[in-house]
Formats: C-alpha cells, structure tokens, sequence
C-alpha cells in the first residue's frame, strides 16, 4: 500500500483558521493580563485573514482532497464568505455587551473561532465522518459558549437543556450514518450517490437511516418537532451568544443538509421529500402561531427563527437546483437579518437590563427615531415585506415550490407569512404608537455600534433595492 | 419630453427621495419640514403634466416607456410605462399630494418630519404602483405602500388608532400575497413577469379561475368590496384627515386599477364566468352600504361607507362588460360601463377627498365628527357651507358636478345589461342623496346649536384655496369630461377587446 501525500491547498483557509486560533489560545492567557482587547482585535484579524484567503482562492471547479473526504467548491465558498463576514458582525455587537455584563473573557472568542472553524469543515465536508467531526467542533465550542456565564442560572439551564438535546440529535444522526454505511458501505458521499443509484441496495435500511439523519438535521436547524430546545436556549443564552447561534450555524446546517441529502442521497429523494414536507408545514405554522404570544423579543425572534426554517425548507422541497439556490439565498439573507435583530438588542442591553422584552422597545421612536426606523427595517425584512430583502427571499423559495408543482404549499407558506406579519407588526406597534415609560434617550453602547446595527439595517433596505449580485452569487454557486 | 428626462422615473424617485431627505435633515426643523414637502408635491405635478399634454390618445399602446434590466436571472426588469387607463391616475395622485401636504400645514404638530416624510415617500410608491409594468415592480410599490401607511394611521391616528392600522394591514397584506402567488405561477408558465406578457399568455380553463380568484381577493380588500370592507371605515375614521384622503383618493383606486390592468385581461374567461360574484357583491355595495352609511352618527364613517358605495359603481361598471356583450351582440355597448367606472374612479377621488378635507376641517376646530355636536355651521362658517354643499351635491351625483358623470355612465350601461341591475344601481341617486344631504342638513343648517358652533371661524386663506382647488375640478369635470374620456378611449376600447377575446 502505498501512501500519497493529499494536496493541503484546498483546505488552507481552515488549517490557517485552526493554527492562528490554537496559537490565540495561549496568547489569549497571557494577552488577557495586559491588555484587554488584544483577543478580540486578534480575532476579528484572523477572520479577515481566512476571508481573504478564502475569496482569493474561490473555486469555480468541484476540487476533492483527503482521500475524498474533504471537498472545495463555489457553493462552500460562498458560505464560508458569509460565515466569516457573519461572524465578524457577531463580534462587532459581542465585545460591548460582554464588556457591559462583566463577563468578558478572552475565552469567548476563541471558542466562537473554534466554532467557525467547525462551520467550516460542515461546509466542506464530503463524507460522513469528516461531517460529523464538523458538527461536533461547532457544538462543543457553542455548548461551552451558552454555559460561560456561570453565575446566571437561566444560562445554565439552557446550556444544560441544548448540551443534552444536542447530544441525542447527534446520537439520531450517528444512528442514522450507521444505517447508510450498513447500506451502501462507503461513507463517502458521491460514492453513496452511486451505489444508490445502482440499485443494489436494501432500501428498507437506507429509508431507516434517511429518517434519522433527516431527524438529526431537523434539530440541529431548529425545525418542528425537534425545535423545543431553540426557545430555551435563545432565551437562556446571553444575547452575545443568541446572537452567535442565531445566525452563522444556519448556514452550517443548511450546508450539511445539502451535503447529505443533495449530493449523496439524490436516489432517495422522494424519502426525504416527504419528510421535509411535513416538517416544513409543522414549522412554517408553529412558526407562526406560537410566537404570536411572546413578549419576550429573544423568543420571538427564536419562534420566527423556526418559522425561517420552515421556509428555508421549501427551497430544498423543490428538489432542483433553483430551488437549493432559492434555499441559500434564504439562509444568508436570514443570518444577516437576524444579525442586525439580535444585534439590536445586544447594543442596547445594559448591566441589569437586558432590554430583550418588546415593552422595553415601547415609544423608541420618541427615545431614538433613528434606531426605531432601523428595527422597522429589520422586522419588514423579517416579515417579507418589499422593499425589504426578506421579500425577495421568501418569493424566490415560494417560487421555486410553485414551479415544483407544490402550489398547496406556497399558499400554506403565504398565510403563515401573513400571520407572523402580525407580531412582526406588534414591535413595530410598540415602537411607534406607544409611550415611552421613561423618556430618556436610548444609545447604543457604543458609537462604534451604532454605525455598525445602521450599517446592517440599512443593507437590508439596499439588498433589497438591489437583490440581483446576491441571487447571482447563490444561483451561480450551484 | 422635456429635457429628455424619464418623466415617470421623476415623478417615482423624486418625492421618495425629497420624503427621506425631509426625513433625516427635517427633525426639529417642522416649518423646513412643510415647505420642502410642498415644494417637492408642487415640482412633481409639475412634471406630471407633459404626462397630459405629450400623451398620444391615438393609441393604446404603453407611452412614456422606461426599461432597466433589474433581476436578470428571473427575468425581472424595472419597467414603466403608461396608457389612458393608468395616466389620469397618475395625475390624480400628483394633483391630490399638494392638497394633502397643504391640509396638514397647521394641523400637525408633532414629528412633523416623519409625517411629511412618509406622505411623500407614499405619493412615490403610489405613481409607482399605476406606472409599473412588471409583476414583481408593481408588487414592490404595492406591499411598500402599506408601511408609510402602516406608520401614519398608527401614529398621527384617533383614540383606537392601533387596533385599526393593525387590521388596516394585515387585511391587504393577507389580500396582496395571493395576488403574489398568482404572479410566479404566470411566471412559471410564461417566463417572464411582464405584465404585457401576462396580457397575451394562454391559460388554462382551472388556472384562469383560480387566477382570477387570487386577483379578485387581493383587489376585493384595497377597493374595497362587500364583505371584505369592514378595516375600511376603522381606518377612515382613525387615521389622521390626510391619510384618509390617501386613502380614498387613491389607495382604493389601485385596487380598481388593479381589475382594469389584471383580472380582465389576463383572465377573459373566468371573468366572464364569475362576472356575477362581482356583480353581485358590487350591487350589495351600492345598495346596502349606502344603507348603512345613512344611520351613522360619524361624519367620517358615513363618508367612508359612502365611499364603499361608490366604489362598487366602479366594480359594477368594469364587469358589465359580458352581459351587455351578451344582449347587445357588440362590445361598443359596454364602451360606457368601462369609462363610466373610470370616471367615477378619478371623481370619487376628488370628492372623497374634499369630503374628507371638510370634516378635517370641522374636526381641527372643534375636535368632534358627531354630527349632533354640529348645527347651523353656515351660520359662522358661509364660505366653508358654500363649499361644503358643493362637494356634497357632487357626492350625491348632481348633475354638473363629476359625481353625476361616473355614475350616470354606470347606469345606463347596468339598464342596458339587465333592468334589475339598473334599478338597484339606480337606487344610490335616493340613498347617496339621503344620507348626504341629511347630513348637510344636520350639520350645516338650522339654527346655530351650540356656544362652540357659534365661535367657529371660517376658513382661512390657506383651506380657501384647497376647497377653491377642488370645487373648481369637480365642478369641470362635471361639465366638461370630454379630454379625459377622450384620453382613456383608446385604452378602454383595447381593454375591451382584451377582455372579450376568449384566451382558451
């Protein structure tokens, strides 16, 4: 047997990513005495480091490496631009916030790396295993993330709650993995793809495992029924940390489910249609309706998080591929608006008041006209409505499911799109029509914050007068 | 063209612009605020007229025409363009802005800024929605136009101001997405979202139905037809008195405009199959909400329900068409039913509005639309009653105002369909002068009823010259309609062919 040294270029960005962050994890001991920022600085600088690494190096061609284990194409670079670009908007909002909570530690950042790192590898994964090695370094790192505020209760409980929810997902899908190795006998996925194809395969066994990797993926988006950890742990979480598992994972998972179901289950699609149908509908409704009862905005944004999911999931309902384009140019567009909506919050959370209750946003525009004109722009975009970007996503995955022949399911899609409108509308409600219980002026933490909430509220507004370079990247990628 | 300028992409970007700039330099900068916003309504009319006087009335082709490539990979493009049916509503909306942004000049006091920003930003996405061409642009307008409105009746809006906008809004968002839905399925079989497109595609029999269903409930809610009337009246009533000039004077009428453009020639056949549903639910307008308006005790509430009454004139008056075809063997019949619900479209913008204008005024002095609070006002306000009358014989469709037009054209065109149609439509002349001229009465005339009525002043030079501006275009469309049926006739009579050529 003899043995070739695998091409190392196709995986530079993350091997740079994870030399530069184990090199800030002892840095960071030895920073944190002196001078307070050198770790985030040093973060937001490797970010942009493997950014640029990653937008010089963007592949048009599908490239294998790693005895096929680890793959580089335009659609996991496109992804990984908007993790990268995602995940310096995080840290941006989360120094401020750690700082007004006291509890900024070095250790936030470089596990958030650690975290991106796994997204990274989710991204590129092209074969079981190294899929899951992904998901795990992005779980781990995250788990740590929701538990960092060891004296807050609420934190730990939720930290508790999506450690051992977390742990069964992962088991359903490690089950599910078994079963379609049993099946196909190879981990790889193209090679999966093939033998499927073939035919000599036991389906009874695949569909088994088709259902618990669907299962696992369900609750690592967030979907219904596997969706009861999202609430708690968004709620429980510091808003820093909301913030971070709010967004970039998304589009981690998204990756994964196209990964796995795309490329190494195209035989099985009427399996997981059928499935993904299902728990599309169940969340596109629970989406909608149980948030209507919330008061607490890091709840409601996690409820209509689930209902984005249910949406998301029309894209990859539809099956071709306009429609995992339509899906991925929802997931961005969903990550950058939950961004600028948790990051709303995080800018204006002070010590002792998380300002995450929408009574906490009554009379905002008589406290702030211009931040409430911001947060209008985040919650039109959330609920769809143009000018908004949030428009042309969700009109790109209703018409990719229409043109699927699943109108029944644009209508459903549409109605729940009407009905979470309305809680969409109550914060808009609060800020504009209601008094104020104090009439102080509401700031931002920092200056640097309020540029950076604008910055992303009104690229909402621009992406949405302009939408065609990001419907052209995603529906090149593919 | 003067300038070779895009006049329709001016007369959309300007006010939009001039409304976010109010926005950002006008806080705590109100009388800014006002005479930038008037000047800007005033520059926009300005630039609507070569609309009028460059138009060609010898075709019915689309004019003043702008293309951009917008959303290449679906096809989507920024495109503009006008004909007889949509250019007299352009005018209208240019028109009624500097009515509207001068009839707020004292009245409002807070975030003066916001208030002037968003009726801009309005006017903008309103020519917006009567200009596009292209599905998605023409959805754009459409949905964006609810935000400003959204903000307006909830914020400068009466005591139960909330509970209204939210119904205000959920009910035509709720409306709108079908008509989104319906949209990328034509997109779907066709290729492309251009409406001129949609207007010779082939349907089948299922889809044209359904298609025209998803029209009907989207424009059902904006027009607004019985039963889906009901947010009307709550935002009347609640919203700030330009707003529900806004409102009737234009937002209606795009739900109208949204019959003439979609439903009828995009879906012939199904038109002419359930023609009877909007008949139906058109008639009941006329003639029930005519009812109700007579026992309302708010003034603005009966000229709200009035509204709806008036409305399904144009709904009645665009779907006549098949039976008329029927009984007469030629379109040419039905020519009037169409230009009378055209008509009655541009004409209720001028009366709606001016009723709502008077009441605003009634309202800013004495803080009350019961009509028994009222009495006698003609008293101490003589030119106010003298206009006041006016606008109310012209809502009751009297002869020489425009109301009387519209109207007059509809029902001819329902006796030449069916005598039962003819008769009920007929009946709005007795109830519309029912509940008008009670009011009137009640309101304006006897003797002076109370210490607050005997105080009122009478106009000052600045709503003089609003009321003047509007009594002088009722009354000249009233006796001299002919240029603008003469711009629509092309559009209509093309309209017509449209709508009766079977797509199956």
């Amino acid at each position: 047997m003899n043995f070739v040294i695998p091409s190392f270029t196709p995986a530079i960005p993350e091997i740079v990513l994870l030399t530069l962050t184990s090199l800030l994890l002892v840095a960071d001991t030895i920073w944190s005495k002196r001078s307070e920022f050198a770790t985030y600085y040093a973060t937001q600088l490797i970010l942009l480091v493997v950014g640029y690494l990653v937008w010089t190096s963007f592949s048009v061609e599908q490239v294998l490496t790693f005895d096929g284990s680890f793959v580089r194409d335009a659609f996991g670079d496109v992804l990984k631009l908007f993790i990268v670009i995602i995940s310096m908007g995080i840290f941006l909002f989360s120094k401020e916030y750690l700082l007004q909570q006291k509890f900024y530690r070095g250790e936030y950042f470089t596990l958030g790396l650690f975290g991106v790192l796994g997204m990274f590898v989710m991204v590129s994964a092209y074969n079981l295993i190294t899929l899951y090695l992904g998901l795990e370094i992005m779980s781990l790192a995250i788990y740590a993330m929701v538990a960092m505020r060891k004296d807050n209760q609420f934190a730990l409980e939720s930290a508790m709650k999506y450690f051992v929810l977390g742990a069964l997902a992962t088991g359903m899908l490690l089950y599910g993995f078994s079963m379609l190795y049993g099946a196909t006998g190879t981990i790889q996925f193209n090679e999966m793809a093939e033998v499927i194809a073939s035919g000599n395969v036991d389906h009874v066994v695949l569909s088994f495992g088709v259902v618990f990797v669907v299962i696992g993926l369900a609750f690592k988006l967030g979907a219904v029924p596997f969706h009861m950890w999202v609430p708690d742990v968004y709620h429980g979480a510091p808003t820093a940390v909301t913030l971070y598992i709010g967004t970039a994972p998304k589009l981690a998972a998204f990756a994964i489910m196209y990964r796995l179901l795309v490329e190494g289950l195209p035989g099985l699609v009427e399996d997981w249609q059928s499935l993904i149908i299902m728990i599309s509908i169940l969340s596109l409704i629970v989406g909608a309706v149980i948030t209507l009862v919330q008061d607490n905005l890091k709840r409601l944004l996690a409820y209509s998080g689930i209902g984005h999911v249910g949406f998301l999931l029309l894209g990859i309902i539809a099956a071709n591929p306009d429609g995992y384009s339509a899906a991925m140019f929802y997931v961005i567009v969903y990550a950058i608006t939950a961004v600028a909506g948790f990051g709303m919050i995080t800018a204006l959370a002070r010590t002792g008041n998380e300002f995450d209750l929408i009574a906490d946003f009554k009379g905002m525009n008589k406290r702030n006209p211009w931040l409430a004109l911001m947060m209008l722009f985040v919650m039109f975009s959330m609920a769809g409505i143009p000018p908004f970007v949030g428009f042309y996503a969700k009109v790109l995955v209703i018409e990719e499911v229409v043109a699927a022949g699943f109108t029944w399911l644009a209508i459903l899609a549409v109605v729940t799109a009407v009905i979470s409108a309305f809680y969409y509308l109550k914060v808009v409600k609060v800020m504009y029509f209601d008094e104020p219980d104090d009439n102080t002026k509401v700031e931002p933490i920092s200056n640097q914050l309020n540029w950076a909430v604008s910055f992303v509220s009104i690229a909402l507004l621009l992406l949405g007068l302009m939408p065609s370079p990001l419907i052209t990247l995603c529906y090149n990628s593919l | 063209m003067i300038f070779d300028l895009p006049i329709l992409s001016t007369l959309i970007w300007l006010p939009i612009l001039g409304g976010l700039l109010i926005l950002f330099v006008g806080s705590n900068r109100d009388a800014f605020a006002k005479w930038f916003a008037l000047f800007i309504s005033v520059v926009t009319f300005l630039c609507s007229i070569p609309l009028w006087t460059n138009f060609d009335t010898t075709t019915s082709a689309m004019q003043f025409v702008e293309r951009v490539e917008w959303i290449p990979q679906f096809n989507i493009y920024y495109s503009l363009g006008v004909d007889g049916l949509s250019m007299p509503l352009v005018l209208l909306t240019t028109f009624t802005q500097i009515l509207v942004i001068a009839s707020a000049w004292d009245v409002i006091k807070e975030r003066v800024e916001q208030y002037m920003g968003a009726f801009m930003v309005m006017q903008g996405l309103m020519i917006g929605v009567f200009v596009a061409l292209d599905g998605i642009l023409f959805y754009v307008f459409w949905e964006a136009l609810l935000i400003p409105m959204f903000i307006v009746i909830g914020k400068w809006g009466g005591p139960n101001r909330v509970y209204a906008t939210i119904k205000f809004f959920l009910y035509t968002f709720f409306g709108s997405v079908f008509m989104l839905v319906a949209f990328l399925y034509m997109y779907f079989q066709s290729g492309s979202f251009s409406i001129l497109d949609f207007h010779t595609m082939s349907l089948s029999h299922m889809a044209q139905i359904l298609i025209f269903l998803a029209f009907l409930i989207a424009f059902a809610v904006k027009v607004p037809m019985f039963p889906v009337h009901t947010w009307l009246p709550d935002a009347h009533v609640q919203a700030p008195t330009a707003g529900s000039v806004v409102l009737a004077a234009i937002m209606l009428k795009m739900g109208g405009y949204g019959f003439v453009r979609f439903s009828l020639p995009i879906t012939p056949d199904a038109a002419m199959e359930l023609d009877w549903l909007v008949i139906v639910l058109s008639l009941i307008a006329i003639f029930y909400i005519g009812l109700v308006a007579m026992v309302q005790s708010d003034m603005k509430k009966l000229v709200a329900y009035s509204s709806i009454s008036h409305m399904g004139f144009v709904t009645i008056g665009m779907f006549l068409v098949y039976d008329i075809v029927q009984n007469t063997g030629s379109i040419q019949g039905s020519m009037i039913g169409m230009e009378g619900a055209m008509i009655q479209m541009i004409s209720h913008g001028f009366i709606s509005g001016a009723m709502f204008l008077m009441i605003g005024v009634l309202y800013d002095r004495m803080h009350t639309r019961e009509i028994s609070a009222y009495g006698g006002v003609v008293n101490t306000m003589p030119w106010f009653g003298f206009f006041a009358v006016l606008f109310a014989m012209a809502n009751a469709g009297l002869p020489g105002t425009s109301g009387f037009v519209g109207e007059f054209m509809v029902i001819l065109a329902s006796f030449k369909a069916n005598v039962w149609y003819g008769v009920i439509a007929a009946s709005t002349l007795i109830i519309g002068a029912a509940y008008t001229l009670w009011m009137v009465k009640r309101v304006f005339f006897g003797a002076v009823a109370n210490d607050n009525v005997g105080t009122l002043q009478d106009l000052n030079k600045r709503e003089f010259a609003i009321m003047a501006t509007l009594a002088v275009a009722v009354v000249l469309l009233g006796v001299y309609p002919a240029p603008l049926i003469d711009v629509m006739h092309s559009s209509v009579a093309n309209l017509l062919i449209q709508a009766t050529t079977s797509k199956l």
